[in-house]
């Protein structure tokens, strides 16, 4: 505008631009008012889609505080009229936590490790080494995510058997290492990774295993925490392999022996909220120590082509 | 087949320049061959023995009468026949097929609906609102399924007690297999949320803000934009996310072993339960890894139709 001031004669054509910008900037105002007036119903329409969503863990939660007998009195009510602990107490004693608890953080830790690892080495290998064999292994990943493992559930026991991992926690360990969705996120990242560098670094005399190492594997750390994170919530809260692969309650992860106290003929709820509540607890503390990292972690990493 | 070799045993008289040559072509070699071997290499043997390896005993299987020892008894295409005439098994495939046409549209439109809402700087409080929906995230199926059959209980549930609050009549969440099955189909769109929705939050934030404003200066409104702009943008997220929860509602089982447990009776078993029960709890391996081979067949055929699909719209 301040141009077009300077310039002696203002054409039509110009002043008629003018206008339409003019009137273009008043459209954007009108938006951002329309914004405002849409931030109130909007804003009401998330919470009451949290609450919702919110609903159904906390009527769960503050239940586990009820005594037994107000569980099954009506009318119901949200905040227990008793506050007691005595489903948390029961369940402790009832339910051998400190083993299960034991148990299932040995297997999602080690597992996680192990995944992390070996993930980034096959993410890396397929994004950077374009070899038939390599290609053909990447095809094969593929596949593992069209056939899950639960297609093959009777079979993968025979193996479990033959290779002496039945009855022990590296029976879960094991076979959950090798996962698609982790060496995707590993491959995704190292194909951003300039080839130049590894150039450079061939041409100073680094060995492969050194490039990768001491170069490649550190870049990669926010993938590495992001599927950290996710590795550990898959194993901490798997069931399908603990249930085929144990049979000795004192190997039971805690997935397993909750599911035992849901199995049961007359279903103790005091107990079995009780237990369950205990057994969320690690997760969620966890989550909110990291949560910022949780929420901002890129998923996506795997997806996008 | 003698074949030249390189390195070692090069003959003295060529010893000069290729042998030099082959020494770097061994350094390629180590280089391009070797490193992504090692790097690969406990995954690849992984993949056999998990995988390959169970994936040729199952065929094997289903197609003897093994029931979990003993020898391998072969009966040809016995088991195949006796599954297609088993009305069991069509329940529990039909059953399968019903809950993944139900609860994959509520699972996308669920956190999609919710990633929209989460990228919208319309709404506040946001960083709160999505620590909450994510929670569900943390549990696991077998909480999940515990805390949805609490709030369906058909005597003291929440739920009834707030329809029978609000004058209606209790509804028999547990003995009806239509109701039993839309429960579950509740409890897999809150437990199947989360993760869905940070993929398309990411998708969401990946398309460029000055494409919808242009579009909206040029009269778009909030439909068009988002089905002209928002919608292609996305595509091969909402594809992912689509074929992911497919694959994993195909294959559900903890969630509904602890909701239902198939029930009420065996009206709600699904494939995977089936194969579960008539596999480990009936001992008749080689007919449940029949089964196992139709559903592996079917989750092909799906992916390769979706695949299709998406070939076709992108």
């Amino acid at each position: 505008m301040a141009t077009a001031a300077n310039l002696p004669p203002v054409s039509d054509e110009v002043a008629v631009l003018g206008a339409e910008e003019a009137a273009r900037t008043a459209d954007q105002r009108n938006m951002r008012n329309g914004r405002a007036k849409l931030s109130a119903p909007l804003t009401g329409l998330m919470w009451l889609i949290v609450a919702i969503y919110a609903l159904p863990l906390l009527w769960f939660i503050l239940s586990s505080f009820k005594p037994g007998s107000e569980l099954f009195t009506y009318p119901l009510s949200m905040i227990p009229r008793e506050w007691t602990f005595q489903g948390f107490i029961d369940a402790w004693e009832r339910v051998d936590f400190a083993q299960y608890f034991l148990n299932t953080a040995t297997v999602a830790l080690v597992t996680t490790v192990l995944t992390v690892f070996f993930s980034a080495c096959t993410g890396y290998a397929l994004a950077k080494y374009n070899n038939p064999g390599t290609r053909l292994f990447f095809v094969c990943i593929l596949a593992t995510t069209m056939l899950p493992t639960e297609v093959i559930l009777n079979p993968t026991f025979t193996v479990i058997r033959d290779l002496g991992l039945y009855n022990s926690l590296s029976g879960i360990i094991v076979p959950s290492v090798l996962t698609a969705t982790g060496v995707f996120m590993f491959r995704q990242f190292f194909l951003t990774v300039p080839d130049d560098l590894l150039h450079s670094a061939r041409i100073d005399g680094a060995s492969e295993l050194t490039i990768f190492f001491r170069i490649m594997l550190p870049l990669s750390r926010p993938i590495l925490f992001t599927l950290a994170i996710f590795s550990f919530q898959w194993r901490w809260n798997d069931y399908i392999w603990p249930l085929i692969v144990l049979n000795d309650p004192k190997w039971y992860t805690l997935q397993v022996a909750l599911r035992s106290i849901v199995g049961a003929e007359n279903i103790d709820w005091p107990v079995l909220l009780g237990a369950s509540v205990i057994s969320i607890l690690p997760l969620v503390l966890v989550f909110f120590v990291c949560q910022k990292y949780v929420l901002n972690a890129d998923v996506s990493a795997g997806l996008k082509d | 087949m003698a074949t030249p070799t390189t390195g070692s045993t090069v003959a003295p008289e060529t010893l000069r320049t290729p042998a030099v040559r082959s020494k770097s072509q061994q350094k390629r070699h180590n280089r391009y061959v070797i490193a992504p071997l090692v790097l690969i290499g406990v995954n690849v043997v992984l993949f056999l023995v998990f995988f390959v390896w169970p994936g040729a005993l199952g065929l094997i299987y289903s197609f003897t009468d093994y029931r979990g020892v003993g020898r391998l008894n072969f009966i040809g295409l016995a088991n195949f026949q006796k599954l297609f005439a088993d009305s069991t098994f069509y329940a529990a495939l039909s059953r399968t097929f019903l809950y993944t046409l139900l609860s994959v549209p509520l699972i996308y439109v669920s956190s999609l609906g919710v990633a929209a809402l989460l990228v919208s700087r319309a709404v506040r409080g946001r960083t709160a609102a999505k620590i909450v929906i994510f929670l569900p995230w943390l549990i696991s199926p077998i909480v999940v399924g515990v805390i949805w059959k609490w709030m369906f209980g058909q005597d003291f549930g929440f739920v009834n007690f707030v329809i029978s609050t609000l004058g209606g009549s209790p509804l028999p969440w547990s003995s009806n297999a239509n109701l039993a099955l839309t429960v579950v189909i509740f409890a897999a769109a809150w437990g199947g949320t989360a993760f869905n929705m940070l993929l398309f939050i990411a998708a969401l934030k990946n398309i460029p803000e000055a494409l919808l404003e242009a579009a909206e200066l040029d009269g778009a409104n909030a439909w068009q934009r988002f089905r002209h702009v928002t919608l292609p943008g996305i595509a091969p997220t909402s594809f992912m996310v689509i074929l992911l929860s497919t694959i994993h509602a195909m294959k559900e089982f903890a969630m509904i072993q602890a909701l239902t447990n198939g029930g009420p009776g065996t009206e709600n078993v699904l494939i995977v339960q089936y194969i579960y029960k008539t596999g480990f709890e009936q001992s008749k391996v080689g007919y449940a890894s029949a089964a196992s081979m139709v559903l592996m067949v079917v989750l092909l055929a799906i992916a390769l139709i979706q695949l299709r699909f998406n070939k076709k719209k992108g």
